[in-house]
Parts: structure tokens; sequence; C-alpha cells
């Protein structure tokens, strides 16, 4: 939830994210005041419709935010998550497709910031990893399993171990 | 097959060793900038310290700069400063503050208590252009060529060590380049 780098962040961390979370607070208690606030930017996104608002939710939660890594756009609070999430809102207002925003964001923070990205020679092992892990227990599987049929017939019961 | 849950044990432990071989690296979070080897996005930006003149990526081509980011709010920055400013007195390459979502005031105050190396500081407050560079925290900084190209970037303090090793020989290579 970091927004910036280095190991002095890990003790100072989420400065603009604490001072949000207090304005948040502020924002709850003085519903009046929290109208005035809307216009920094930190206000979660108006939307002008349900559709909006469902294919925005779907898009975000596709991206990873860059500074929390192990969280998605939609999830994560800090600073340039907020700012992302605006931008996204706003590629689509102008007519972008999902798969112009992603191309938006792939071209400016790499391929990282997808959950499923595109499979090219950098990205083929994290597609087909798992497969080739399948298909290599089979093969130790079957392997296993015709050594024993094929012992079966000759040692019943010499008492091996296995 | 006697030997196959050694087998699977050792190459389990070679998995682990490779793991932990691979995150040796402090900066392995670091994403590495698809900018790299492209032009520097287009960007007209106000100065911090003169209010209204904008300027524009256009302007600085010619010579090669080194672009700071950076925040008042940042303590990692604070701790890269002396560094920086090291760099800078060196006079080698223009370096060009890029002051992000920051207060004016506050980005000001900063620059006054602790100095400014900062041949001159853009501002970024709404965090648009930054979105461009793929700037996703401070520090981070980038090296663009005299045409436009960004070089290289690195994200996190600078350290001498970094300096040395890696943005010296990359602008070394800019200017026999040219």
């Amino acid at each position: 939830m970091r927004l910036q780098h280095g190991a002095a962040s890990q003790a100072g961390f989420c400065v603009r994210h604490c001072a949000a979370s207090v304005l948040l607070l502020l924002a709850m208690l003085l519903p009046v005041a929290a109208f005035a606030q809307a216009g920094t930017g930190s206000a979660p996104p108006q939307f002008t419709s349900t559709a909006e608002e469902r294919r925005f939710h779907a898009l975000v939660s596709e991206l990873r935010c860059v500074m929390c890594q192990n969280q998605s756009l939609a999830d994560s609070n800090a600073q340039i998550a907020i700012d992302l999430r605006r931008e996204v809102l706003e590629l689509m207002r102008s007519g972008k497709s999902d798969a112009q925003v992603k191309e938006f964001l792939v071209s400016r923070y790499g391929q990282f910031v997808l959950y499923r990205p595109q499979v090219g020679a950098s990205t083929w092992l994290l597609w087909f990893g798992p497969a080739l892990l399948l298909l290599a227990g089979g093969f130790v599987i079957a392997g296993i399993v015709r050594k024993r049929a094929g012992t079966r017939a000759v040692a019943d019961d010499d008492g091996q171990e296995w | 097959m006697r030997w196959l849950p050694l087998l699977v044990v050792a190459a389990l432990g070679v998995l682990l060793a490779a793991g932990v071989w691979l995150s040796r690296n402090p900066d392995r979070e670091a994403l590495p900038s698809p900018l790299i080897g492209k032009p520097a996005p287009a960007f007209a930006l106000p100065l911090l310290h003169e209010a209204g003149r904008l300027v524009t990526d256009a302007d600085l081509r010619g010579a090669p700069y080194v672009l700071n980011v950076w925040g008042s709010w940042c303590p990692a920055c604070r701790d890269e400063h002396p560094v920086l400013t090291r760099f800078a007195e060196t006079k080698r390459v223009r370096v060009i503050g890029f002051n992000w979502k920051d207060e004016h005031a506050d980005a000001l105050r900063w620059l006054e208590q602790f100095g400014n190396p900062y041949f001159m500081v853009l501002t970024d407050y709404e965090g648009k252009s930054a979105i461009d560079w793929g700037i996703y925290g401070a520090p981070e900084t980038f090296l663009v060529d005299g045409a436009g190209i960004v070089r290289w970037k690195h994200v996190g303090p600078l350290t001498d060590a970094v300096i040395a090793s890696d943005l010296l020989p990359q602008l070394a290579k800019i200017e026999t380049a040219r």
C-alpha cells in the first residue's frame, strides 16, 4: 500500500494513504464536508449507469496495482491506484474498449499490470508450466503403474517393503 | 525407483535454493519499464519556481537529462537527496526534478530546507503525466538522451553504487554515440 520506494518506506509507509484515510474519516463524520472533498480526486468515482459501474469493476479487478503488487487495482488504496482507477474511468468514458484500456496501461507499466498476461517469450512458462508439471506427473505415475504391473506376476509376496 | 523420493526431495531443495537466489536482489519488486528505448512521453508541465511557465519534452531535447521523481511527503527521497546532490554537483548532466503529487508550498519548503540540486523542477500534482511515464512511486529516476529517448530507469533511491555501476556507464554510452 505504500507509495514511496526503498527501505525507509517500510517504516514510514503510506504517508499520503494515511492522510487520505484521515480525510475519509473526517468526511464520514461530516457529510457536508465530504461533498466538498469530491473534487480532490481521492473520492470514489461517480458512475453514470450500473452498466458502466459493472464494466469498470470487471476491468479494474483484472488489473494489478503496480505499487502494492499483491492487490488488484480494485482493492488497493495506494495513491497511484486511485490515480490509475480515475484514468481507467476516463479512458472508458472517452470510448476506449477494454482491450485499449489494457494496452494503455501495458505500454506504460508493462505486462505486469495484467493478471492474465499475453502469451509470449517471457510468459509461456507461466501459462504452460502447470500443464507441463501435470504431464510430467502423469508420466511418473504411468511409469510406476507399469513397473508394478510387470512385477506383480512374478513376485506377489516376496516380502518386499513395497 | 528406490531413489525416487530422494530425487524428488533434492529437486525441491534445488527449487528452494533457486528461489532464495532469485530473491537476493533488494529491488526485486521494481518493474522493468517498457519505455526503455522508446521516446519519452510528451508532456507540458509547469515549473515549480516559475508560475505560469510550461516546459515541454521538446524544450529538453538536444542534450541528455536525468529526471528524478520526488515529493516532499517521501522519506526515501530525503535519504536519496545527498546522493543526488553530490551527483548533480559534478555537472555531468542536467538533473531535472519531477515533483509528483505534492503541495506547492511543501515542495518549496523541502527544497529550501535540504537544498535544491535540480536544474529545474517540473510539477505534476494531478499525476496524469506520471502515468504516461509509468511512474508508480517515488523516488524513481530516468535517463533520457538528447533525442528524447528513454535509456534507463531506476526504481527506488539512487545510491553512489547505482550511479557508478549503472547511470554513469549509460551516460557514457549516450555521449560516445553522439
